[in-house]
């Protein structure tokens, strides 16, 4: 198969064309980050930040600091209760055949497509009787059910491809179901707790249903609402806005210049049947 | 289904483990998932005020919430807009992601790498996108009446007119999840074998031809697919529409569950219930199509 070369080239050029044109309010979002003060109403816009500045990023450093921190320490938490709460529930859902387990799959799916608008509905009810409304650990709770059922899918469906031998020869051996788990199966389960560790933390981190409606007036508040006051609050200073949301798609850049394989598995999955 | 050669002692003891290893999960979804979903449910059938929402003495009033909201002038308006968003939305992703997977499953230089940079959009928070669309689609100062300007069109109040604030926010929507479509329909592309269209080209079948005739129905499980998620996905944005506009100007770009918000949290004085009601409606919209869906992945499999 040779294609002549100059019907490649020009597909490669319509690609970069393509992706220039998707990517351009991307690109919008970190000129209007560099643009002056002066220059932000100017008509027609400055295309280029050929006068750039630091003043958004500054702006960034001396305000937004204390929202980053615990956009991270909620994303962190989120991942860790999620992990918990669904390698196990994977393994006995992939491997040990309970009975109910297809009942639980199916509750599991449906719960994936509750609209978090009403759940937060229904935390900030149990959450204001129980006085804890404004804390970043109930954030982390809340956060949490956007990951757990994704989770426990992703677990199950990769522990299912691990052969049974694994398993038991540890058996015959005489080990517990649960040291099987923590000493056979997690070890090898290294791909499927990246996908849904990285996938946890980008929802938590990107989270604003729950951030606004059980920490809107907290003392501990995530990024989101940071950018969220900001609009409220200066309409002027769009270059500080635009920076803080240069800065809160660090974790989303990251995940894909590091982690490209896992993103496509973690979209697909449950989409499309292997 | 227990396998033979298991000894029945064994079985046994496997399911108490199965069930140890579940309990967590199965105790959390009770707590954070059907409480919240039973205190919302509770909230719709109740007369609230702010004191009694406080209190939790308020008396029970069967459906009188729903008639309230069905009876609201906004709920028409609103159940149009959903309407209207989701299926503008999904139809402009879905066609968009499918032209745009065909493209890139023709692999050339550079492709795989373009392909991964189309995900930017869906990776980033919701609060990102929407405040970069909302100044792009600033009255005065933004780029796109700027763009429009260029070839003479005179610009339009995108987000403070009632005519076009469904509009601006169905567009940044469609943007947001061209992503998803690309990649679910690339990979369902890439499961058809290559044999299936080369030998449809053998026979004479043009481009065109071969993509209506062959590509396309043998698309159609994972097409039907990706609309289903699409339409459950976009069926409960919020986040998007809430930052650009807040359902404004005066309901222009209301969906349900901006309505639902609104209701709630919203005004200076809160209501709970009817709220709450909009919500309950919301979540059968979203789970009349999860059923479907999920019937079909079972025939699929």
């Amino acid at each position: 198969m040779t294609k002549p070369l100059k019907t490649t080239h020009l597909k490669t050029a319509t690609g970069v064309a393509l992706t220039a044109i998707m990517l351009f309010p991307v690109y919008w979002m970190i000129n209007v980050s560099f643009t002056r003060d002066t220059d932000m109403r100017a008509s027609p816009p400055h295309l280029f930040p050929f006068h750039g500045t630091l003043e958004g990023y500054r702006a960034v450093l001396d305000q937004q600091l204390p929202y980053l921190g615990t956009s991270l320490l909620i994303g962190l938490g989120t991942v860790v209760l999620t992990v918990v709460l669904a390698a196990p529930a994977g393994y006995a859902l992939a491997k040990l055949r309970p009975r109910g387990g297809a009942v639980l799959s199916f509750v599991l799916l449906i719960a994936q497509m509750i609209p978090a608008i009403i759940m937060a509905m229904g935390f900030y009810a149990i959450y204001l009787k129980l006085g804890v409304l404004n804390s970043a650990a109930g954030l982390v709770l809340a956060d949490s059910t956007i990951a757990v059922p994704f989770g426990v899918l992703i677990f199950t469906a990769f522990m299912a491809g691990i052969p049974e031998e694994l398993t038991s020869a540890a058996l015959i051996d005489g080990a517990s179901q649960w040291r099987i788990f923590i000493s056979v199966i997690l070890p090898v389960s290294r791909n499927a707790v990246v996908t849904v560790s990285l996938f946890t933390f980008l929802w938590a981190w990107s989270d604003f249903v729950f951030a606004t409606t059980l920490d809107g007036g907290g003392a501990q508040q995530p990024i989101t609402l940071g950018i969220y006051h900001y609009i409220g609050n200066n309409n002027q200073q769009w270059n500080a806005i635009m920076a803080t949301a240069v800065i809160a798609s660090i974790p989303a850049t990251l995940l894909l210049i590091v982690a490209q394989r896992y993103v496509a598995a973690g979209v697909t999955a449950g989409a499309v049947k292997e | 289904m227990p396998r033979t050669g298991v000894p029945a002692r064994k079985r046994k003891s496997r399911q108490w483990a199965a069930w140890a290893f579940l309990a967590p999960v199965v105790v959390y979804l009770i707590a954070f998932y059907a409480y919240p979903l039973y205190r919302n449910l509770d909230l719709s059938l109740r007369h609230y005020t702010v004191r009694s929402f406080v209190q939790g003495d308020a008396p029970f009033s069967g459906l009188a919430n729903y008639r309230t909201v069905v009876a609201d002038p906004t709920f028409g308006t609103a159940l149009l807009h959903t309407v209207v968003f989701t299926l503008v939305s999904i139809a402009f992703q879905f066609a968009i992601g499918l032209a745009l997977a065909i493209f890139f499953v023709q692999h050339f230089r550079l492709s795989a790498t373009l392909r991964a940079l189309f995900l930017v959009p869906w990776l980033l928070p919701l609060i990102v996108s929407a405040s970069t669309w909302s100044w792009m689609l600033n009255s005065d100062s933004g780029v796109v009446n700027t763009a429009l300007g260029v070839v003479g069109i005179p610009p339009i109040n995108w987000l403070t007119s009632p005519t076009w604030a469904l509009t601006s926010v169905i567009i940044a929507n469609i943007w947001i999840g061209i992503p998803f479509n690309l990649v679910v329909l690339y990979s369902g592309l890439q499961a058809i074998p290559a044999e299936v269209n080369e030998a449809a080209a053998l026979d004479g079948a043009r481009p065109w031809q071969r993509f209506w005739r062959v590509t396309f129905p043998l698309l159609r499980p994972v097409s039907a697919i990706t609309l289903l998620l699409g339409l459950i996905y976009t069926l409960k944005v919020f986040d998007l529409i809430w930052i650009m506009t807040k359902g404004g100007p005066t309901d222009s770009s209301t969906t349900f569950a901006t309505w639902s918000y609104r209701l709630s949290f919203g005004n200076l004085l809160p209501e709970f219930g009817p709220g709450a009601a909009v919500g309950n409606l919301l979540i059968i919209m979203a789970l009349v199509f999860g059923m479907i869906y999920i019937r079909l992945q079972r025939r699929q499999s």
